[in-house]
């Protein structure tokens, strides 16, 4: 690992002026990704930025119509939340399947989302759930946040303060996982609001998360599993490795999604 | 270097360490507790796991000052020296769940907190599923699994089981 200077603010704006100020920094949350990284000398930031010492940035309340969940808010107790299990049950579900027990004790909802994994699960439950992400600057739209691989749209000195999923009337999230590192092959998750129906995968897409929007304009006319009966993805655009081809994973799409539909109507 | 200052095993302990080092490097190499094992370089095998203010973490994918005023309980710290094996432990030696042994503090440390967690009566599917962050290259899981389901049966029972 190489050398590197640590700093434990403990507001956000100070996290922020740190960032700003100090050169080749990083933000540490749950750590589940960045010091794997920085172990295999792949991250070298000479500035480490806690932010555990920060307060109010964990925990999960109702707000009117969303759940609000803070970005230092731990895996696990996502996936235990009683207001969670009662308001987004598919939001529990999908971070009770995060890698195993140890790692849902330590990662974080804004770790996971900032760092953007192309086969990470949460980046499907913001998309398919239309989720704002709140930072210490202003209120982006899931549908604007992913921008690629790793890539999305924070500013360097930008911090995921919280994230707000608003309630849906249905939704389910279907992975399989890969069974060697539990992150998702492929991941979708479905949701219904009104006429507002989304259908976000994961895992698949070799840009990272995206909406499949042939899906969700056939779920508009009847959200159920045969509207989906088919429907497929286009190979060209999934990823393609070791774990599987582009073939596979389209072909994990179409069946995930039903899967999915069914969960969440049934 | 930095200062850090936590609980392990119910006594209170400080060291002077660079920043970069490991809470599984603090414990083994300052504190020579050497009961928490490093299995991998990439957080999946679970060797490492520990109790960080009474929940399951892998040792190695935490840096020590993050851990600073926090209670550590290794497996070094589930019994009494000298004393009578914690039942988890009892039900490993009872059951054969160990080969080489390599696997198993971080095993034992795995299973005591599914018990916190899921309770004492756990079922198979349960046990394999919660496991999926501890790996074993000797003994095929199977003992393993049937030492849990009798470990966690055992700690209902007993006064040494309580949440760290
Ligand atoms: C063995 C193992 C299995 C895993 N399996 C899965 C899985 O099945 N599915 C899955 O989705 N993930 C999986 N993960 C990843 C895990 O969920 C991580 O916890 C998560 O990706 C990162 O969260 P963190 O809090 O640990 O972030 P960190 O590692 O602390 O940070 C990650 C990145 O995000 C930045 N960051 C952190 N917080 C913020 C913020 N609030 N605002 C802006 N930037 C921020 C950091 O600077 C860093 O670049 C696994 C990890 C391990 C080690
Ligand atoms: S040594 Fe910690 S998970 Fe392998
Ligand atoms: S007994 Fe040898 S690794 Fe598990």
């Amino acid at each position: 690992m190489y050398e590197f200077k640590f700093h434990r603010p403990t507001t956000v704006r100070q996290a922020a002026g740190l960032l700003a100020r100090q050169e080749e920094a990083k933000l540490l949350a749950g750590g589940h990704t960045l010091i794997p990284t920085m172990k295999l000398r792949l991250a070298g930031p000479k500035h480490i930025i806690d932010m555990s010492q920060i307060e109010g940035l964990s925990g999960i309340e109702v707000k009117g119509r969303s759940l609000v969940i803070g970005a230092f808010t731990r895996h696990d107790e996502v996936a235990t939340s009683s207001i969670v299990k009662e308001n987004i049950p598919a939001l529990a579900e999908l971070a009770s399947l995060i890698g195993d027990p140890a790692v849902r004790h330590r990662g974080t909802i804004g770790g996971s989302v900032a760092n953007n994994d192309p086969n990470a699960d949460y980046p499907a439950a913001c998309l398919g759930l239309g989720a704002t992400i709140v930072t210490n600057k202003r209120r982006i739209p899931s549908d604007d946040f992913f921008k690629g691989l790793f890539e999305t749209a924070l500013e360097p000195d930008e911090i995921i303060v919280r994230f707000q999923f608003p309630k849906v009337n249905k939704a389910a999230y279907v992975k399989f996982p890969n069974p060697a590192s539990r992150f998702a092959l492929v991941g979708v998750f479905v949701s219904k609001r009104g006429s507002d129906i989304r259908v976000a995968v994961t895992g698949a897409g070799s840009n990272g998360v995206f909406r499949v929007t042939a899906f969700e304009e056939a779920l508009k006319k009847r959200f159920g599993v045969k509207s989906l009966e088919g429907l497929t993805v286009p190979v060209d655009g999934m990823s393609s490795d070791i774990h599987g081809s582009a073939e596979y994973r389209a072909h994990l799409v179409g069946v995930l999604a039903r899967r999915a539909v069914a969960a969440a109507t049934a | 270097m930095t200062a850090v200052a936590m609980t392990v095993n119910g006594k209170a302990v400080t060291g002077d360490v660079d920043p970069r080092t490991l809470l599984v490097q603090f414990l083994r190499e300052h504190l020579r507790l050497t009961g928490t094992h490093v299995g991998c370089d990439t957080s999946q095998c679970g060797a490492c796991v520990v109790h960080i203010d009474g929940k399951a973490a892998k040792s190695c994918t935490t840096f020590a000052w993050q851990v600073q005023g926090a209670n550590i309980t290794t497996i070094e710290g589930l019994a009494e020296p000298n004393g009578p094996l914690h039942p988890m432990q009892e039900a490993f030696r009872e059951n054969h769940a160990l080969q080489c042994g390599y696997c198993t503090p971080g095993m034992i440390m795995s299973a005591v907190d599914i018990v916190w967690r899921k309770g004492n009566d756990l079922d198979e599917n349960t046990i394999r599923h919660e496991l999926e962050g501890n790996i074993c290259r000797c003994t095929g899981y199977h003992n393993i699994v049937k030492a849990i389901a009798a470990g966690a049966k055992a700690m209902e029972k007993s006064p040494m089981a309580k949440t760290a």
